[in-house]
């Protein structure tokens, strides 16, 4: 069998790459650091240089206060004790304000007042994150389609932790911080509302989450295919197709019937990731305000099977039943 | 004849792993070979028993056409047609006609002068699916495992599946193949969003290099893995995300048959704590 293009066999160690230069009225760059073998084993050696700037400096400030906040909560839940901390670490949880608070700005401090105000510095950190991704690109004169793509991942985050929550009159809505909490919300979640796999736009999100990994493998794996005629030079091929260009999108064409095109390919990659979150955002978003539950939901558009009644009466459809 | 402007100089004989030139010819588009006619076999055979199983069913409702493995008290013995008898054979053209396609790649592969990674990568997904078709109820003897062949009632089986774990979410496999899958989207959408941004760049400006690129991204997080180096991580994410995705339905029942919840106490229990 040929050579298969699969790992970097020989790295190369020479001067580094300064990138593009700055114009005058930016902040410094910082590094290059040196070198990271197991990532060259996949491809670029180079760690740094690296922009921080006011966004990034701003961005990194907020974030690491979410974060140590986060830890300082789990930290004082097991007394102070190090080691329970590691122990219980995937346990423990700082969750949203309990329903009585409503939308209150600001409960007390051990009920919810640490989670807003880490929902708070990590939404800014993230927003600072979002707008250094903007300025960066514009910064090089590039299109800013990652902001725009990174904007569709911040719509899930914001309609889980913040649009959601308003809609519903309550933070105690919200996701709360923590590894195996906020799956046990999830799974919560999908059982309050009815199984949130009869929800359509839950459906569209997984379709394309699972479309996304294959569109990756395929076009990855097609790439490095074509490597032997220089496929990962992609630019080049899209503005001066060459043969890597005409075998890759051959072979799509004879197994399938049907090909992208080098550019067009990297708009089928950007859409399949931006409706991930796009469509699962619409889905969470419209759970509990507009639908109450998912499955007599879709019996009613036909498209689950009804149960035969039990005999058992739902406690929450009876008078006095919290509301 | 739907061809390319440049595609006649690539449609040469050969390449072929079987069969010789007996196959060895396109119909519009489509590549034949031995395999596509394998292909054409087992896909008709097993779409005509799909509809067989829909008009001896109580629905033409799309979405909720159901062809249910046989009863659990079939074991792994054949059971007569009506009851899971199709699906035990459209099960069989289902994996003859993914193995079929993965070896009609090899073959475009081979006329192409190409790698095998698209048929490799491919050959993940096949195991994935045959982890869950045959694998896992082998494993546990019985069909009746096995998931259905319906759009709402597969949804139903991976649902009943979960919560006879009582929670998903705690399988570490399951919880790596969601983290890759995650991580596969998030690697998508930032490799299609930096190629478009270079050749689609800010206006009045030229296309950029990729030397911009590799810019962009040290600017950004301080490392760029770089134009080769994103296929061969896209790709290995993506290929995780199955292999993960296939390892956490074979654990449960064969290895592990309580809570997935109740697995983590070896953590909490480790010697180190005392």
């Amino acid at each position: 069998m040929a050579y298969q293009n699969i790992f970097t066999q020989i790295q190369l160690r020479g001067e580094y790459e300064p990138g593009v230069p700055l114009d005058s009225n930016s902040d410094p760059r910082f590094g290059p650091f040196g070198y990271t073998y197991l990532m060259g084993k996949l491809g670029g050696t180079q760690l740094g240089p690296v922009y921080l700037g006011k966004l990034g400096l701003a961005s990194l400030i907020c974030g690491t206060l979410a974060f140590c906040i986060i830890g300082l909560n789990f930290w004082a839940q097991v007394n102070w004790d190090p080691i329970q901390f590691v122990r219980q670490l995937f346990w423990l949880s700082l969750e949203p304000p309990p329903a009585k608070y409503g939308l209150k700005v600001l409960p007390p401090l051990h009920e919810g007042g640490w989670w807003l105000i880490t929902g708070f510095f990590l939404t800014a950190s993230i927003l600072l994150w979002w707008a250094r991704t903007y300025v960066r690109a514009r910064a090089l004169g590039m299109g800013t389609h990652i902001a725009w793509a990174f904007a569709s991942a911040i719509w899930l985050y914001l309609v889980l932790g913040f649009i959601r929550p308003l809609a519903m009159g309550s933070w105690s809505e919200a996701v709360p911080f923590g590894i195996f909490p906020h799956l046990d919300w999830t799974a919560a979640f999908s059982i309050r509302y009815g199984n949130l796999f009869y929800n359509p736009f839950h459906a569209l999100s997984i379709a394309f989450l699972y479309g996304s990994a294959l569109l990756f493998a395929m076009h990855g794996a097609t790439i490095l295919a074509v490597g032997r005629y220089g496929g990962e030079r992609e630019i080049e091929q899209i503005t001066d197709r060459g043969t890597a260009s005409e075998r890759a999108a051959l072979f799509w064409r004879w197994t399938m019937g049907f090909n992208a095109t080098m550019e067009s390919i990297h708009r089928w990659a950007w859409w399949f990731s931006v409706l991930t979150t796009l469509t699962g955002g619409i889905g969470i978003l419209l759970t509990g305000t507009v639908v109450d539950n998912w499955y007599l939901w879709a019996v009613e558009h036909h498209f689950a099977l009804e149960y035969p009644a039990t005999g058992v009466v739902d406690p929450a459809t009876l008078p006095g039943a919290p509301q | 004849m739907a061809l390319l402007s440049f595609e006649r100089k690539y449609r040469v004989r050969g390449g072929t792993l079987i069969g010789g030139d007996l196959f060895d010819f396109w119909i519009g588009p489509f590549y034949v070979g031995f395999f596509g006619v394998t292909t054409i076999f087992f896909a008709t055979l097993g779409t005509a028993l799909i509809l067989y199983g829909a008009a001896i069913g109580p629905t033409w409702n799309p979405w909720l056409i159901n062809i249910a493995p046989p009863d659990i008290s079939y074991g792994l013995a054949l059971a007569p047609l009506r009851e899971g008898g199709l699906w035990q054979i459209i099960t069989i053209c289902a994996l003859g006609a993914f193995g079929s396609w993965a070896l009609r790649e090899v073959e475009i592969c081979r006329k192409l002068g190409m790698g095998y990674h698209v048929p490799a990568a491919f050959g993940m997904a096949i195991f994935a699916y045959f982890s869950l078709e045959v694998i896992r109820p082998v494993l546990m003897g019985a069909w009746g495992w096995g998931f259905p062949y319906g759009i709402f009632s597969h949804l139903d089986w991976v649902s009943n599946t979960g919560y006879q774990y009582l929670h998903f979410h705690y399988n570490p496999a399951h919880m790596l193949a969601v983290s890759f899958f995650f991580t596969t989207a998030l690697a998508l959408g930032m490799h299609g969003a930096l190629v478009l941004s270079a050749v689609n760049p800010a206006p009045g400006g030229d296309v950029k290099s990729p030397e911009y690129e590799d810019t962009f991204f040290r600017d950004l997080i301080g490392y760029s893995v770089g134009t080769l180096g994103i296929h061969r991580l896209g790709l290995l994410l993506a290929v995780n995300a199955v292999f993960w995705s296939a390892v956490c339905i074979i654990i449960s029942g064969p290895v592990w048959s309580r809570g997935w919840p109740e697995w983590w106490t070896w953590w909490l229990n480790l010697p180190i704590w005392r």
